[in-house]
């Protein structure tokens, strides 16, 4: 029972992870009021080119670097796009995604070994490091045996809440997605808050591709995301905006994603395309009941100005 | 000196024009660029594909088989996003139109007249690509759930249960290990009119011209553009924001689903990996670029539909990989998006006038 | 500031203004709306640039492109619309954007200094609070805080009396007069003369972008001041036939409802509207006008009571319901409720119509009615427009106001709702408005007129009820009210 207790949250975590960096990232970019669709090309792009950069170079770390500056380049985009150019938040997000995939499976293909494709290599990979004594905690033991990326989420999430609430930048930085002409008027740049938080969330994301691609199922594959993008968009409004709280739906998510795992390894009797399809009922069911607590509570909500654009000078 | 975005007095209706085609060169002209960057020249390339796509009969109908698809879910998405309701649904309810087609013709041909076979399934898929589309609207109109989410997640059920069921239950005992249904009866298949373009083309101008007739023409459309418009004033105005938001999607859906049913009845008559290859989604590309015109939509559809075949073709030619035109397409909303903004706003540099100077000397 | 200029597409609104100002003194802007004071100051405070002109502080020349550089001068605005973000604090809201704060802003120390400056200036409010749980006028109290706190010496109030009952103006008068005697200067943005005489030393009129008139207040009196903001006679007092009541048209009965923060907005509304004679309803934005509104053109749910339209029972309805029972509203939101801003003004005009005949008979559209009823619209009400298909967010204020109520008042079925009408208007604009109302109450419609203009119901109206925090305070039949009488209903104090 322990054990089996232990190995659920081994690999709820191990799930979760990429999925926690990818909600804190597009909480952060919400949050300055700019929704960001274009997760799930982000996050591909993010696994392709980290997994080649890691088999060419064997350096993890630099794949790494590249994953985060991937992500900076498509958030950029989705910026320019969005903040300077005003356009409709939700088509240049889903354009993101449909470029994204689309060049994910073309460097895919193009990326390999002289130009063949990376699809089925091994590569370099995040292994896990083990805490000794605390590892060795029954159940709890499963925190402190994962790599080094999981690691550094337990850093993240705590260092993210606090720099939302508790701190000058982040004061602005929720001025802007509540209220971007009070932001203005209190000299608040709407513009350089939004880009930048747009870009940083946008390399979060990416990283959490990376994860993807260099620890949780090593290598490349088609739609390796499998709808993860989207499920983030869901687990933001989950943990309602709010950096600590994504940790909940990231876990709610690598569960179902063990639990997915465990029945089909154990052969259930429950049809196998039931389970497949249990991630993205289970975010609709989240999404509903998010939306029925928030209009009885009537002030969970999303950050007031999230989705529109903003410019001054408007007569 | 600056440059300033000064909101324009009328909407610029050559802007509206302009804006679509110079976006479409601009991205040809990016694409271009990864196309150096693979080492091709783009010019042979962009030459190859569009011979690939209109250089000969069988090419032209080919093209048309990609064009018709992308027209019926185009439409639907148009009519969703006029209402600001983002579906983005079009690929699960393409699929189930094809499963529900799929079911009547493998298994209602005991029941019905083998005339009524084929219209039957077309309209049980029509039904079917309704209700998954119905499903997210009703939540959105009565609970006020977001859409964007709820249609999406709806694909990856639809898809997963389309799988489920040709490669289990509804599998042909006698595929030769080829996952899919067997062949549907001959009463059910889509009669083709060129090549393997199939009736489906005439249903897409039919829906069209619907489309557009009750979009300038009946109160009810006059209805759903308010609504699109300004929510708040269409509430204010009596109009019922509701059941309209339904009606639309169930409309929306029911174009996406008939894609799906005339594919599976018309292409490959039998239901099978490979019903769609993303047109849901792409239809995504080609309401935006059309502006959400019902007209406009067709031809950008075909334009599109050039795009993948002629993609498909030069990828063989020129060894590039099949998800170069995936690449292409996305890359044609960048630009449409970035140029938007001139339609509303004009671009003004602000001199410091000469008496300024003069007070500065 | 010298020889302003600022320039937007298609209008000039401010031409060459020049203006100064001495500490310690009180300098009232007044001017119509559009007459560019709103302009002139946003650019004092960083928001616009001027396309001409220049601004000297204390004797050196700056140029101002943001608002920190205008509190890096010493100078900030309480603007008309708060700016507040609601989900933070009083204390969060008052130290946001400000450039030395440390990483890590220490609370404490913060909210100690907010509680000492609300001693010292008498505006009492709690920094821990949020604002969404804060009334208007402790809101109001939040915005100077968050001026004086930055070291502001030079204070700008745009329309800031608009959401106070006339006791909380008096408080405000004394907590100027307190800032002023310590050397700071105030900038006072108003269009109606009380306040100009109560608050300012010197006034300057703007009209149409340029400066026509300055003056010692003390110099000069409210009719002159009008005088001159318009340019010719105004008539403070409109032709009125006397009321003829005929049946009730609006009988609401212990109406209770809640506004959008689940708060009840409406404790108990009891009143009848007869046909012919106008109810003007009185009171400060916030005490539940928009809200009863809201509840008889059934855009709100009620939790108690009932509204009858003439025989129909359209409490809870939908506003389909109200439409139909002969309601017609003119909101206090033009262009975001009343009007669909990209759609054409034909289009507008017959979006009341177009479930009949002659404008959409049998589910379809009839064009060539629908342009043949706006021309007669347009020019019935003089509705200034390129053409009739000219999208309808490029009409200017008063135009848009025309439109809404060329549609409103055709198809209008016996009652009339009108929220704020001539809010924003310049004179031309309110009088057609008043005149077109009056000419529906002499045709036998009953018309509910909700305003904040106290003149203006005094005018019009032949009955006026007074609404405090969701109740009726008492109503009074117009001849007889006066403004002390008013405000003190207003303020609470039942008659």
């Amino acid at each position: 029972m322990i054990e089996l207790l232990t190995s659920i949250l081994a690999i709820t975590l191990r799930a979760g992870t990429s999925l926690i960096y990818a909600t804190v990232g597009e909480i952060y970019t919400e949050r300055s009021g700019i929704l960001n669709l274009g997760l799930e090309g982000m996050m591909l792009m993010g696994a392709v080119t980290a997994f080649a950069v890691a088999y060419h170079t064997g350096s993890l770390v630099l794949a790494l670097v590249v994953a985060l500056l991937v992500g900076a380049a498509m958030a950029t985009i989705h910026a320019f796009l969005t903040v300077t150019m005003r356009a409709n938040q939700v088509v240049s997000g889903l354009s993101l995604t449909l470029f994204g995939s689309g060049l994910a499976s073309f460097l895919g293909q193009r990326l390999g070994p002289g130009g063949q494709q990376l699809m089925g290599l091994i590569g370099p990979k995040f292994t896990q490091l083990e805490i000794p004594v605390l590892s060795r905690i029954p159940v709890l033991g499963a925190l402190f045996d994962q790599d080094i990326l999981t690691y550094l989420v337990y850093a993240l999430v705590p260092l993210a809440w606090f720099y939302l609430y508790k701190t000058r930048p982040g004061l602005n930085l929720r001025a802007v997605g509540e209220n971007p002409q009070t932001a203005d008027a209190m000299g608040i740049n709407v513009t350089r808050v939004r880009y930048l938080y747009t870009i940083c969330g946008g390399m979060l994301v990416s990283l959490g591709g990376a994860h993807l691609s260099l620890a949780y199922t090593p290598g490349w594959a088609e739609n390796i995301t499998g709808g993860r993008g989207w499920i983030v968009i869901a687990l933001v409004i989950f943990a309602m905006w709010n950096p600590a709280r994504a940790v909940l739906g990231a876990v709610l998510f690598g569960g179902i994603n063990a639990v997915q795992f465990r029945l089909q390894a154990a052969g259930t009797t429950i049809s196998a395309a039931f389970l497949n399809m249990l991630p993205y009922l289970a975010t609709i069911v989240v999404l509903i009941v998010m939306t029925w607590w928030e209009a009885l509570s009537r002030r969970i909500g999303a950050p007031a100005a999230l989705g529109k654009g903003y410019m001054r000078e408007e007569k | 000196m600056r440059i300033v975005f000064e909101k324009r007095q009328t909407i610029s209706n050559t802007a509206v024009v302009l804006v679509p085609v110079v976006s479409f060169i601009i991205s040809l002209f990016l694409g271009g660029l990864i196309l150096l960057a693979s080492g091709v020249n783009p010019f042979a390339t962009y030459a190859a594909m569009a011979r690939g796509a209109f250089g000969s009969w069988q090419a032209f109908t080919e093209t048309l088989v990609k064009a018709i698809p992308l027209m019926l879910t185009g439409l639907g998405v148009s009519i969703a996003f006029r209402m600001q309701f983002w579906n983005i649904g079009a690929e699960g309810q393409l699929t189930l139109g094809g499963v529900a087609a799929a079911w009547v013709a493998l298994f209602w041909s005991g029941f019905l007249p083998d005339w009524a076979l084929l219209p039957v399934a077309l309209l049980v898929g029509m039904a079917a690509g309704a209700l998954l589309a119905g499903v997210p609207a009703a939540l959105k109109a009565y609970l006020k759930v977001d859409e964007t989410l709820t249609t999406l997640m709806l694909n990856y059920v639809a898809i997963l249960f389309s799988q489920s069921l040709y490669y289990g239950a509804w599998r042909d005992p006698q595929g030769y290990g080829f996952p899919g249904t067997a062949l549907f009866p001959t009463a059910a298949w889509l009669p083709r009119i060129a090549g393997r373009a199939h009736l489906g083309l005439i249903f897409a101008l039919i829906a069209a011209a619907l489309l557009w007739f009750i979009l300038k023409y009946t109160r009810w459309g006059f209805e759903l553009r308010i609504i699109g418009e300004n929510k708040t004033a269409s509430r204010y105005l009596g109009i019922n924001i509701g059941r309209n938001i339904v009606l639309a999607l169930l409309l929306s859906g029911a174009l996406s689903g008939l894609a799906g049913a005339c594919e599976v009845t018309g292409i490959a008559r039998r239901l099978q990996q490979g019903l769609s290859i993303g047109y849901g989604y792409t239809a995504i590309i080609v309401a935006w670029m059309a502006q959400l015109n019902p007209w406009a939509v067709i031809f950008v559809a075909l334009l599109m539909a050039a795009l993948l075949v002629g993609g498909d073709q030069v990828q063989m030619m020129m060894g590039l990989p099949a998800a170069m035109s995936l690449v292409l397409q996305g890359l044609l909303l960048f630009p449409m998006l970035a140029g938007a903004l001139f339609t509303e706003y004009r671009l003004r540099i602000v001199r410091p006038t000469p008496q300024l100077q003069e007070a500065r000397q | 500031m010298r020889d302003i200029t600022k320039q937007f597409p298609g209008v000039l609104a401010n031409d060459h203004v020049s203006l100064e100002l001495y500490p310690g003194e009180v300098l009232a802007l007044l001017g119509e709306n559009g007459a560019g004071k709103s302009t002139l100051m946003n650019i004092l405070v960083g928001l616009y640039r001027p396309d001409e002109g220049e601004i000297v502080v204390r004797g050196r020349k700056v140029e101002i492109h943001s608002p920190r550089d205008a509190a890096a001068l010493g100078i900030g605005m309480v603007h008309q619309n708060f700016m507040l973000v609601e989900t933070m604090t009083v204390a969060e809201n008052i130290i946001l954007g400000m450039s030395d704060l440390p990483f890590k802003p220490d609370m404490e120390a913060v909210n100690a200094r907010i509680r000492e400056l609300s001693a010292r200036y008498n505006l009492e409010v709690d920094p821990t609070a949020y604002i969404w749980q804060l009334s208007v006028g402790e809101q109001q109290r939040v915005e100077i805080l968050k001026l004086i706190y930055r070291g502001a010496e030079i204070l700008i109030l745009d329309e800031p009396t608009a959401v106070l009952t006339p006791q909380e103006a008096e408080e405000l008068r004394r907590v100027i007069r307190l800032m002023t005697a310590e050397g700071k200067a105030a900038i006072f943005i108003t269009h109606k003369m009380e306040e100009v005489m109560a608050f300012s030393q010197r006034v300057i009129v703007l009209a149409r972008g340029r400066v026509v008139a300055e003056k010692r207040t003390a110099e000069t009196s409210p009719q002159e001041l009008a005088q001159l903001m318009v340019g010719r006679e105004v008539l403070f007092r409109l032709e009125k036939r006397a009321c003829q009541p005929g049946a009730v048209v609006l009988d609401v009965r212990d109406l209770t409802a809640e506004n959008d923060k689940g708060l009840p907005a409406l404790r108990g509304i009891t009143l009848q509207i007869h046909a012919g004679e106008i109810l003007g309803i009185a009171g400060v934005a916030g005490n539940g006008q928009r809200e009863l509104a809201e509840a008889i053109t059934g855009l709100r749910k009620v939790t108690g009571g009932t509204v009858h339209i003439g025989p129909h029972d359209v409490t809870n309805q939908p506003p389909l319901r109200a439409i139909q029972a002969g309601v017609s509203h003119i909101p206090e939101d033009r262009m975001g409720m009343g009007a669909v801003g990209n759609m054409a003004v034909a289009d507008n005009l017959a979006m009341k119509g177009y479930r009949q005949s002659p404008l959409g008979a049998g589910g379809v559209l009839r064009h060539q009615r629908i342009l043949e009823f706006a021309r007669r619209m347009i020019e019935t009400f003089r509705i200034a427009t390129p053409s009739p298909q000219t999208r309808v967010k490029f009409l200017s204020g008063g135009n848009l106001q025309k439109t809404i109520l060329a549609r409103e008042i055709t198809a209008c079925g016996g009652l009339l709702v009108a929220v704020h009408p001539t809010r924003g208007l310049d004179v031309g604009a309110t009088e057609a408005v008043r005149k077109l109302l009056l000419e529906q109450r002499d045709q036998g419609a009953a018309v509910l007129l909700i305003s904040e203009d106290l003149e203006e119901l005094l005018a019009i109206s032949d009955r006026i009820a007074v609404m405090f925090e969701g109740q009726i305070m008492g109503i009074v039949p117009a001849e007889q009210a006066t403004v002390e009488a008013l405000g003190l209903m207003m303020a609470g104090v039942r008659s």
